[in-house]
């Protein structure tokens, strides 16, 4: 069962982009039917379709006609530079933003990025 | 699929439960049937299945007169009420019996649901199984009927939680596109990752009758912190992660629908969540 607190076919969409960033669904595979999928999760098939139809905009999976979803060839770059971009859009942002209100120094956040590349 | 037109309809010696009321429902959609104790959401399930008669107004059924109960129409619906009545014979003469009246019935899939469900033994007798047994076989039996409309009356009511996990399994695998699933439930938690239009019945109209992506569209549900967040609300609740409240989604923001607190902001709003809703047809 699927928890957060996102819409439901974007839970589906990150839980897609992590089953191939673990390499657990390879580039060039294919992947399960909408199908199966929706039964695996426990939700409506037609909320997989608008996650599938999404990542094939996003050309992280594509639709072959007729057999079903594959993994294109560069899946894995698209989806680290998504989430590159959202870190730096969204989650960085307001991270800093708090770090600022609790009156937390460059030095000190430097620090620990610093301490984090070691 | 189904058509209502001008329905009125009464119990006898008590006030009219609907009054011209209409509605189409069309489409492979898992519709989730909510409202009040007593706002008649059995009745209406009924209305449509052809089991009780409209006093005015129309009802089409897959293109039929539900009222006429014809077999071309009786063959392509199924019907699982609550409380559920169950003759004194085994699931396999239950199978044997019933299933002929579904053309596209299929022993195959009625078996891997009911292996889903962990019943294996058929030679079981149906009135001696528990509520929640009894219940699991018909809904088994129900998706294996392969019927156009399939109506639920509280079908997770009395199953186990591990069974409730298997029911939501036999639904997605089991809704396709040749099939509109409606369910009435208060249950709205088992349910709301199939659920994906959603009825609200109230006062004898309904009040709200649109797919989860529209709804998200022109609602949003978010935690704010502050009263003063919250000033716009349609409506809000206090919890612990700070006011849960729904917005009109004027930014166009992503949010997850919560089905709970969208039935009160409906019930709570019934003019506003008409007016925000009817702007799109």
């Amino acid at each position: 069962m699927l928890k957060e607190e996102k819409p439901i076919y974007l839970q589906i969409e990150d839980y897609v982009c992590e089953q191939i960033l673990s390499g657990k669904w390879p580039q060039g595979e294919r992947l399960c039917s909408v199908r199966e999928l929706a039964t695996q999760v426990e939700v409506n098939p037609n909320t997989v379709q608008r996650a599938y139809t999404e990542l094939s905009d996003k050309q992280v999976i594509e639709n072959k006609r007729g057999i079903g979803f594959y993994v294109t060839a560069n899946a894995i770059e698209l989806i680290r530079e998504e989430h590159r971009q959202y870190l730096l859009s969204h989650t960085l942002p307001s991270v800093l933003k708090k770090a600022k209100l609790l009156n937390i120094s460059k030095e000190e956040i430097m620090t620990i990025y610093q301490n984090i590349e070691n | 699929m189904i058509q209502l037109k001008n329905v009125t309809f009464r119990y006898p010696r008590r006030k009219p439960l609907f009054s011209d009321l209409s509605l189409e429902l069309e489409g492979n959609h898992i519709y989730g049937l909510l409202g009040k104790n007593g706002e008649g959401k059995t009745t209406l399930m009924k209305l449509m299945s052809g089991l009780l008669f409209a006093k005015e107004g129309s009802i089409e059924t897959l293109g039929e007169k539900a009222c006429l109960r014809r077999p071309k129409m009786l063959e392509e619906i199924y019907f699982l009420p609550e409380e559920m009545y169950v003759p004194s014979i085994s699931i396999q003469e239950f199978e044997t019996i019933f299933s002929p009246f579904y053309p596209r019935f299929s022993s195959e899939q009625f078996h891997n649901y009911m292996e889903l469900f962990e019943i294996t033994d058929f030679r079981q007798n149906l009135m001696r199984m528990s509520h929640g047994q009894k219940k699991k076989v018909l809904i088994a039996f129900a998706m294996a009927t392969n019927c156009q409309i399939v109506f639920m009356d509280e079908p997770s009511n009395g199953l186990d939680i591990p069974s409730k996990s298997i029911f939501r399994k036999v639904m997605a695998s089991a809704a396709d596109e040749q099939r509109m699933i409606i369910i009435s439930t208060h249950q709205v938690r088992d349910l709301h990752s199939l659920i994906d239009t959603i009825l609200i019945l109230d006062q004898g109209e309904i009040l709200l009758n649109a797919p989860v992506e529209q709804i998200t569209e022109k609602l949003l549900f978010k935690v704010v912190d502050t009263e003063g967040e919250a000033q716009t609300a349609l409506y809000k609740e206090d919890t612990l992660r700070g006011i849960y409240a729904v917005f009109e989604n004027i930014n166009r923001e992503d949010s997850k629908m919560d089905i709970e607190l969208l039935f009160n902001s409906a019930l709570c709003n019934r003019d506003k969540i008409k007016e925000i809703f009817s702007l799109q047809k």
